[in-house]
């Protein structure tokens, strides 16, 4: 295989990078400033592309590339791959589900906790050494606030099993009720909003989706209620949240993701009611290991002529 | 002079800023406020205290021999943490004076506390936000990846009514708990450690939430920290002094151990300035127990203890003095 051209979008892990060297012809195309140059040099020997949730396959890209047979994405989510265009030219798309489900549920619970506890403030306030000059104010309790989630899906469960465990009630929206679940369903995301204390968005960024929290969801949320993002950046209208947070119009908001990417508005570097990570929900050495394997396994398996380990396309 | 149909007098210490405990209080007793007066202690206590038999020490006032002899009547004393490390437990049981303490108020936001502790320590989340906020992102680009959660084996020092809330916290996130405490609990499912070195070497976390007593005190040494290993974590919401705080520094800075997430320290509010530059750490102001819905909860287990003393009823969380 190691003929076979792989296009590496961008940095998302060394072992990764060691991994595909050892068995394909890796092309990083991060480190070639003409990227029309790399392309034209490449674009018959280019068989793979490797992206993840910042860069995919758009459709250029893959019109720049005749022969490119799959695209194997260092994520779940497939929002920057133009699955519509795979699909018309026979390229298949494979994703990294399920072993990155119980990360990003992880980090959810904990950016619950930090948000409502103040832990990344409580942090600053000794750091700076405030502490000896009084005490940190009073923080707010998690164990039975009502969590609404947007999107049960997999990761979504994870989190709904997470939360039941701090006896916290559970209610969600999806497209369909799930008629198995014991949680309290609600038709729409304002509804949802209204009923719930803390608001978290797990489901996938699609046309529907985004900005599927708006400034009527924030509203509905309210000034005492938190919304946590550790879905997609685009799944909130953030110009809106910005505003919704400086004007007091919603409590609070943990944010692993963002609208621009690495951009986050200034407006909330000086804000202490957020909490604000650089899109971390599968940053694990443990997990982006075994996406890694996955994105090697299915290149392999493809170029072998064996079934594909996730397909997706 | 009080009569019969008075309200009973009890006696208050507290922070001046927690002046709700008075308001309550004072619907169903009299209430002697020490942060009322200027006068030293001693002086204040043996004028206007020695027919006092109920104490309400809400700012974890040292309560030593001396102090509770300028209390000759009391016995009765309410303390509103759930430890009692600053109470001279034998003293008070030669003077007769039964105590109790914050009983399951405080657990769930202790537990709380200690799993998001955990968490922030493990995906550094205090990190991260310092990393965003610094526009670091936008301009370097690489945030060093964290460590998992999910599936950790979890070692709880200590499984009474916090750290029970813990271990039910934790086993949702699939982590495998063992336990190290006095004595080995029947009918519980986690498997029991009977020294806590043997508890560090099988772990990757330690959880420190058992009472600050002569046996506990330090009993995370240097070689603890040495068995849990360079990829461990500790995360301390019991009592500073159940940590070597010294070795826990150098073990930190020289990566004996993984990382810390610690509400609490040795000399608080002093907190070793070695730590502020740590990455691997995550710092908390005793906060655990602050949230409006734990004062509130410790405010009526105080309140019910008083009625039950006042009224020869059993205490609802009393305090084993021996």
């Amino acid at each position: 295989m190691e003929s076979i051209g792989v296009l590496m979008m961008c940095p998302m892990s060394t072992y990764l990078e060691d991994e595909l060297q050892k068995r394909f012809n890796l092309v990083r195309f991060w480190t070639c400033p003409e990227k029309s140059v790399l392309l034209e040099t490449h674009r018959n020997s280019i068989r793979a592309v490797v992206g993840n949730a910042s860069a995919g396959a758009d459709a250029q890209l893959i019109n720049d590339l005749p022969k490119l047979e799959i695209v194997s994405s260092f994520s779940v989510g497939l929002d920057k791959i133009d699955l519509g265009k795979c699909k018309e030219k026979g390229i298949r798309v494979t994703n990294t589900p399920d072993v990155l489900t119980e990360d990003v549920a992880d980090l959810a619970i904990g950016l619950i906790l930090a948000l409502l506890r103040r832990l990344c403030e409580c942090d600053r306030y000794v750091r700076r050494g405030k502490w000896k000059t009084g005490d940190f104010q009073l923080t707010t309790k998690f164990s039975g606030k009502s969590v609404g989630i947007i999107g049960l899906g997999r990761i979504g469960t994870a989190i709904a099993k997470r939360a039941e465990a701090f006896s916290c009630p559970i209610n969600y929206y999806s497209r369909t009720v799930k008629p198995d679940v014991g949680y309290k369903y609600y038709p729409t995301v304002v509804e949802l909003a209204e009923n719930s204390d803390i608001l978290v968005v797990a489901c996938p960024l699609t046309d529907e989706t985004r900005h599927i929290v708006n400034r009527q969801v924030m509203d509905a949320l309210g000034a005492k209620g938190v919304l946590i993002n550790i879905g997609r950046g685009p799944h909130v209208d953030e110009q809106e949240l910005v505003k919704a947070l400086t004007q007091g119009r919603l409590g609070g908001a943990a944010l692993d993701v963002f609208e621009q990417e690495p951009h986050v508005p200034e407006e909330l570097f000086a804000l202490d009611n957020v909490v604000l990570l650089p899109h971390v929900g599968s940053g694990t050495v443990e997990t982006r290991n075994a996406m890694a394997d996955l994105v090697v396994g299915n290149l392999e398996a493809h170029f072998s002529g064996r079934s594909l380990l996730t397909p997706v396309v | 002079m009080a009569d019969s149909s008075d309200p009973p007098l009890v006696l208050v210490h507290r922070r001046p800023s927690l002046d709700y405990f008075d308001e309550l209080l004072s619907r169903n007793f009299r209430v002697l406020n020490l942060h009322d007066s200027s006068d030293p202690l001693p002086i204040f206590l043996s004028r206007h205290a020695s027919s006092v038999r109920a104490f309400v020490n809400v700012g974890r006032l040292e309560i030593d021999a001396e102090l509770l002899s300028h209390l000759p009547s009391l016995q009765l004393l309410v303390c509103t943490s759930v430890g009692t490390d600053h109470v001279d437990l034998a003293e008070c049981m030669r003077r007769g004076v039964a105590v109790t303490n914050a009983g399951d108020a405080f657990s769930e936001d202790v537990a709380d506390c200690a799993v998001g502790l955990l968490i922030s320590v493990l995906r550094r989340i205090p990190a991260g936000d310092r990393f965003v906020r610094s526009g670091n992102w936008a301009k370097s680009g690489n945030f060093q990846l964290g460590t998992k959660v999910s599936g950790k084996r979890v070692g709880i020092v200590g499984l009474g009514s916090i750290g029970s809330l813990i271990a039910k916290r934790l086993e949702a996130f699939g982590c495998i708990i063992s336990y190290n405490s006095r004595s080995q609990k029947q009918s519980i499912p986690y498997q029991y450690s009977p020294d806590i070195l043997s508890l560090a070497a099988n772990n990757d976390v330690l959880v420190l939430c058992c009472a600050l007593t002569d046996q506990t005190r330090h009993i995370v040494n240097r070689e603890v920290m040495e068995s849990l290993g360079k990829n461990g974590v500790i995360i301390n919401v019991g009592r500073g002094g159940l940590i070597d705080e010294k070795e826990m520094v150098k073990c930190l800075v020289e990566g004996v151990i993984g990382g810390a997430g610690l509400d609490v320290f040795e000399n608080e509010p002093k907190v070793p300035e070695e730590l502020f530059g740590l990455d691997n750490v995550v710092l908390s102001p005793h906060a655990a127990v602050a949230t409006p819905g734990s004062l509130n909860n410790v405010t009526q287990v105080a309140l019910a203890n008083l009625k039950a003393f006042f009224s020869n009823q059993p205490l609802i969380s009393p305090v084993r003095l021996d």
